[in-house]
């Protein structure tokens, strides 16, 4: 009973501070809600007038959506990097980025769920997809894996934070033996979402692109650079905006776990291209394709060609100490690091996959208006998400929330 | 000879596999009609918790009744002023789209909800259009395994197989959705995918080329089915691969993961010409489609679980298609498989399509 008391008020507090904030918090949110209105507006039309609003044809069936989807589970995995040393470690220099992380992770698990959604043919039928009412082709289709462990991942995500704030808020401590069990599960839950979305395309005997064994493992290293890179980014600003204090000691440490992730990913992509294009084979024509063309048509050559110099000159630039432990070249290194594997993991993986074609057809895929607006309206419904996980989280964690303080 | 024979053996084993659980399991005696459809849900069997799935079916269809009777009673109540048959028509349709909306899997029905979904769906485009429509439900026979070959030196191109086809399943003219795809192939190549045409308009058969057809090849390990999240798609007893348009969520890995290019997808509403549709229908087969599904060759189901062939192969004017059961060994297609040099395209990714090419 009294736990449901402190919940209430934990509520009514949360939705006071989220209602209340600058001139610049206002903005912000007003300009997110407008993005989401004008997505939602967008979809209203696909559900009307069917997928054939978007760029995707029988030749090339999965575009936009599958590919942020793949790119944003990486981006939850990777809260993982923070939850590893500080609750199971006991290094406490994280403790504070971690609950940032996980809000991220909340956040990124909803935009995967919502672009699931937004790619389905008849979304009126998803509860077919329920275990225990629908038909649940458990182990056979690993979609139905990615869809038990991306919910899994978000119970444990929600909980962890949920219950450390709670605790914080009613001005106690947190049991170290109630939520390191689930923060060290939770480890485990997220190399396990990246590899089963990884399987989901690795295991295609049908696109030779994907059937490969190093797409899981660089998945891994691709989603552990570009995740923590996103948090470098997040913690930046939440530095500057509000008075929660983030150690410059705590950044450096991501900053060396994207460093090494990035390090790692480029070994795999050398590894990938080698086999690619040294004795080049019929199924190597999807990376032709990717990056040189075939037949004229390299609708995805400008794209390539944009990531994987971003990603060779970010990683190299991390490398140095000296460039690194400098905060400015360090966030736009950052930045340029999340966008090269936007594009590379999004785009430059899903798309070649179909091209060319089972019986060699080159189709090409670019999305259509409607498709970029639905998909700019889940990523504005993901920072909507986040602004407010954050905003309770950094009022709770600086003391400014507490129940019964009022 | 005996390496053909083993090709297809191993075709029929895996068939065999499944015989003697349907006989074990089997209690209703019966050859025919039963039997197909305990064989159809042994497929099922593995399945996780199958028993609690079915089990909530039945709880959710009965749940859903009470709440449709109650919801009627309603709507009843309210709309008095309407005259008496337009009424009964609109209550009756509001009936129907709701036990559509929600009604199970088709492969894990039993005979009668088999019967009763049809029956449903032959009312409502009746009530909708005016129109009636024969629709079946029958199962696979047993003893029956299809395939099918294509005679390469034959064919010329004609794409009357193509036509035939669009016209017997109520494919969407619309956006052009055609099963059949004809690759245009020139003379000293081989057989050479890449460089092949799929989408030419000029005369036939073009000097220096030859032709060859592809479609869904009804694998024998499908990996199509396995991929599926809902089992909306499957192998029936009878080896057709087939896909149920209500159960499907329309996510589309199955396309992904199809080697041959089998699947088509309704990306907007399909649109048939209300003279055109072609009112032989089967649940499984040519029966109306909606947006948003995934739709294939079905070996026109229809028609071939009625003992006729396909579409494709009645309207082929060179006979450069055969069709029929693998497992009589007086069939056409037996006689194909044994005695001409036969091949399957890419065979090395272990699919097993039921579908040969031979040369004369
Ligand atoms: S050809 Fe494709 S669609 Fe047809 S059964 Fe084989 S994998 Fe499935
Ligand atoms: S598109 Fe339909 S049939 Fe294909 S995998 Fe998805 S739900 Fe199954």
């Amino acid at each position: 009973m009294g736990s449901l008391k402190v919940f209430k008020s934990l509520v009514i507090d949360s939705l006071d501070i989220i209602t209340h904030g600058t001139k610049k918090y206002h903005l912000w949110m007003a300009f997110l809600t407008a993005v989401m209105l004008a997505g939602m507006y967008c979809y209203s039309i696909q559900v009307e007038e069917g997928l054939s609003v978007t760029g995707m044809t029988n030749r090339v069936s999965w575009g936009l959506y599958i590919s942020n989807f793949t790119f944003l589970v990486g981006v939850a995995a990777a809260a993982v990097m923070l939850v590893m040393p500080t609750y199971v470690l006991h290094d406490v220099d994280f403790k504070r980025a971690v609950l940032i992380g996980e809000g991220l992770a909340v956040a990124a698990l909803l935009m995967c769920l919502a672009f699931v959604v937004a790619d389905m043919g008849g979304p009126n039928v998803l509860w077919h997809m329920i275990p225990g009412i629908g038909v649940f082709n458990f182990p056979n289709s690993m979609l139905t894996w990615d869809v038990l462990v991306l919910n899994g991942y978000l119970f444990i995500n929600i909980t962890i934070p949920f219950y450390i704030l709670f605790r914080h808020y009613q001005n106690k401590e947190a049991l170290a033996k109630v939520y390191v069990p689930g923060a060290i599960l939770s480890v485990f839950w997220a190399v396990g979402i990246h590899l089963v979305t990884a399987f989901l395309y690795q295991g295609l005997q049908a696109r030779p692109y994907w059937n490969n064994a190093l797409l899981g493992p660089r998945f891994l290293a691709s989603a552990f650079a570009a995740g923590p890179a996103l948090i470098i980014l997040v913690l930046a600003m939440i530095r500057s905006h509000t008075d929660f204090k983030i150690e410059d000691k705590t950044i450096k440490k991501i900053a060396l776990v994207v460093t090494v992730a990035a390090q790692i990913n480029l070994i795999m992509l050398v590894s990938e291209l080698f086999k690619e294009f040294y004795a080049p084979t019929h199924h190597s024509e999807s990376a032709y394709y990717l990056f040189f063309g075939l037949h004229g048509k390299n609708a995805l050559m400008p794209w390539i060609w944009t990531a994987i110099p971003l990603n060779i000159l970010a990683t190299v630039v991390l490398t140095f100490h000296k460039l690194r432990n400098n905060l400015t070249i360090l966030y736009i290194c950052c930045f340029l690091l999340f966008v090269a594997i936007w594009i590379e993991k999004g785009f430059g993986l899903i798309v070649p996959g179909f091209i060319p074609g089972p019986y060699g057809k080159i189709a090409e895929y670019l999305p259509t208006g409607i498709e970029i607006g639905v998909t700019l309206g889940i990523w504005a419904m993901g920072a909507f998400v986040f602004t407010i996980l954050a905003r309770t989280a950094v009022e709770i964690e600086t003391g400014k929330l507490r129940y019964k303080k009022k | 000879m005996s390496e053909k024979k083993n090709k297809w053996f191993s075709l029929k084993l895996s068939n065999k596999k499944k015989v003697p659980q349907d006989t074990g399991s089997c209690g209703c005696g019966k050859k025919s009609g039963g039997c197909g459809s305990h064989a159809s849900t042994e497929v099922a069997k593995p399945v996780d918790g199958f028993d609690q799935v079915m089990g909530a079916t039945m709880d959710r269809r009965n749940a859903f009744k009470q709440l449709t009777a109650s919801l009627l009673v309603g709507a009843g109540a309210i709309s008095t002023s309407c005259s008496v048959t337009s009424d009964d028509a609109a209550k009756e349709k509001a009936q129907i789209d709701w036990e559509e909306q929600f009604k199970g899997n088709y492969k894990l029905m039993s005979d009668d909800e088999k019967k009763a979904t049809v029956d449903r769906l032959v009312r409502s485009h009746q009530i909708r259009t005016q129109d009636t429509l024969d629709m079946s439900s029958k199962t696979a026979e047993e003893g029956v395994l299809f395939g099918y070959a294509f005679n390469i030196s034959k064919c010329q191109g004609y794409m009357d197989c193509v036509s035939a086809c669009v016209t017997e399943n109520n494919q969407d003219r619309n956006s052009q959705m055609e099963y059949i795809r004809i690759h245009e192939m020139k003379d000293g190549q081989g057989i050479n995918f890449g460089e092949a045409d799929d989408n030419y308009y000029h005369e036939v058969p073009a000097e220096g080329h030859f032709y060859v057809g592809t479609q869904c090849f009804h694998c024998d390990n499908p990996p199509c089915v396995e991929v599926c999240p809902v089992q909306a798609t499957w192998k029936e007893p009878d080896g057709i691969v087939v896909v149920d348009y209500d159960w499907c969520v329309g996510c589309r890995y199955c396309m992904a993961a199809c080697p041959y290019d089998g699947r088509r997808f309704n990306w907007s509403k399909p649109e048939v010409p209300k003279e055109e549709i072609n009112k032989n229908q089967h649940y499984l087969g040519n029966r109306l489609r909606k947006k948003g599904v995934m739709e294939k060759c079905t070996f026109c189901i229809q028609r071939s679980r009625d003992g006729k062939n396909p579409a494709c192969v009645e309207a082929c004017p060179t006979g450069a298609r055969v069709f029929g059961n693998l497992l009589d060994p007086n069939s056409t297609i037996r006689w194909v498989l044994e005695n001409k040099k036969v091949f399957r395209l890419k065979e090395d990714l272990g699919t097993e399509p039921k579908f040969w090419y031979y040369m004369d």
